[in-house]
């Protein structure tokens, strides 16, 4: 893919967690650069920090050294593991609570988020409560949420993670295709390598703890974008075996 | 409502049938206690100079309430626990948010909690006397000190059993700990807040019971100790008997309170 501007630069990403049994390096020195809409995925093996460094990205976890750069508008938006939805909130109120804590609930914005419910097929359950609906509805909800702050860049902590095999990926098509009609840069955190290949244009690979960068890999279809299309195409193997054998999991 | 199958039927039925059985035994094993304590005490079986018998309670009833002692000694009960539980449940719930928000504050307190908790508050009547006189003050107090502990540790342990997700969410929002106090903490511990209630009404009943019998002069823990001094078996059975009719109608309230919070939040 023709490349963009980069919109956030992490330099030298160092994370340590401390306890009183001593101190764990956690990520070191991670150096990364994310180009505008582009869908970057970042896997390795167990332990290794991924889901660490999108608390650090989300704001979450402020203790780290090295160097965040990205411009001041920019807004990041989280999508969890979990759907976390309130189970005494409606499907509209729970889509709302972002824009609440952020006090940037407007008429406009409420409709917003109307419209997006409507746009991705919840337009039913907008006054429904999440114990009506699905995992895999339930974790739109939970992304239509995370929309609802208008975010240029998505991070992701293994969205799918929650759900069974057959929702995850028409789920996982959905989600997809969402971040990409709404022109979002999306960072996400996985350990399924196939739900990495379907979706991203770059896979990053990480090092057995303490994770850091081990190798950067361009996913190329020849163009092709669509997650069902891609799992069908035979390069889809191809680079399935070669990431693996990075990840050098001893089994 | 007509269109349920037969299987739904059969099952409202059995259920209803269940129900029915529950009711009766109830009420049966109630009559069956009463009515034999006054074949009893009528056959002389017993002596009832020390058991009384439930006609003798219905007799000191009518009498109580013909010099209309009765409905004064059960106001003050139930203004004191009114008092007791309005203090207490306020400032439990206080502490236990400040716990919840200053966690530094929840580590430096929880011993004092702890000890307090498990102390026998009773151990502290004469001092409370002392301190407070003899009159609804100090009854006060005792329910306070009896129940103002447990309902604190019983609401915070509920807060702090919050479910971390929605705390972690609320945080990706940039959301300080009082807004996640007030936008997740207390709405997913509604129930946990009610339950907690309850076990405070009923030591708030518990504590200035007890106080009424240290110290008072009206009251229906009063008139437990008052009987029993000069030996009136009656009045402290009937006194008892009245205790558990306002623990009913008090734990049938809250049911009410508890069902209309369910329904207006689920």
């Amino acid at each position: 893919m023709s490349k963009n501007k980069v919109i956030l630069s992490i330099k030298n990403l160092n994370k340590i967690y401390h306890d009183l049994n001593g101190e764990l390096l956690a990520i070191e020195n991670i150096n990364l650069d994310v180009f505008d809409k582009e869908f970057v995925s970042i896997v390795g093996p167990s332990g290794c920090g991924k889901s660490t460094i999108l608390s650090i990205l989300a704001g979450i976890d402020k203790e780290y050294s090295g160097e965040l750069l990205y411009d001041d508008t920019l807004s990041i938006g989280y999508m969890l593991q979990t759907d976390s939805l309130f189970p005494w909130k409606t499907i509209l109120d729970n889509c709302l609570v972002g824009l609440e804590v952020k006090k940037e609930l407007t008429e406009e914005s409420k409709a917003y988020v109307i419209e997006l419910l409507k746009k991705y097929g919840l337009e039913e359950f907008i006054d429904k409560y999440p114990n009506n609906l699905s995992g895999g509805m339930r974790q739109r909800v939970a992304l239509i949420r995370t929309l609802a702050l208008k975010p240029d860049i998505l991070l992701l902590d293994e969205p799918l993670s929650a759900l069974d095999s057959q929702t995850r990926l028409s789920i996982g098509n959905d989600i997809f295709q969402i971040i990409k009609n709404e022109g979002k840069t999306a960072i996400m955190v996985t350990h399924d390598l196939g739900e990495a290949l379907s979706t991203s244009d770059r896979i990053v690979v990480l090092t057995k703890r303490p994770g850091t960068v081990k190798k950067n890999y361009e996913v190329d279809f020849n163009g092709v974008n669509d997650p069902k299309e891609r799992r069908k195409d035979k390069m889809f193997s191809k680079y399935q075996a070669e990431i693996w054998r990075d990840l050098d999991v001893n089994i | 409502m007509s269109t349920y199958s037969d299987e739904h039927k059969l099952f409202l039925k059995k259920f209803k049938k269940n129900k029915l059985i529950v009711n009766i035994s109830r009420i049966a094993i109630l009559l069956i206690f009463l009515v034999g304590w006054e074949i009893f005490a009528k056959y002389k079986l017993i002596n009832t100079f020390l058991t009384s018998c439930p006609s003798e309670i219905i007799n000191t009833t009518i009498s109580l309430i013909k010099d209309g002692s009765l409905f004064n000694h059960i106001g003050i009960t139930l203004y004191e626990i009114f008092i007791t539980f309005i203090v207490s449940f306020t400032l439990s719930m206080l502490i236990a948010t400040l716990m919840w928000i200053v966690p530094t504050f929840s580590k430096i307190i929880d011993p004092y909690l702890t000890v307090l908790n498990s102390l026998p508050k009773v151990a502290l009547g004469p001092l409370i006397i002392i301190w407070a006189g003899s009159g609804s003050k100090s009854i006060i107090l005792m329910g306070l000190l009896i129940s103002i502990f447990v309902t604190t540790i019983n609401i915070y342990s509920g807060f702090s059993s919050t479910d971390n997700k929605y705390i972690i969410l609320l945080k990706s929002f940039g959301a300080n700990r009082l807004k996640v106090f007030f936008k997740v903490v207390i709405p997913s511990n509604i129930s946990n807040i009610i339950s907690a209630l309850k076990v405070n009404i009923s030591m708030d009943y518990i504590g200035v019971v007890m106080g009424e019998l240290l110290v008072s002069k009206i009251g229906l823990g009063y008139l437990i100790m008052y009987g029993s001094s000069v030996f009136h078996i009656d009045l402290v059975i009937t006194s008892v008997f009245i205790l558990c009719l306002l623990s009913y109608i008090m734990y049938f309230l809250v049911e009410l309170l508890e069902k209309h919070f369910k329904k207006n939040i689920a």
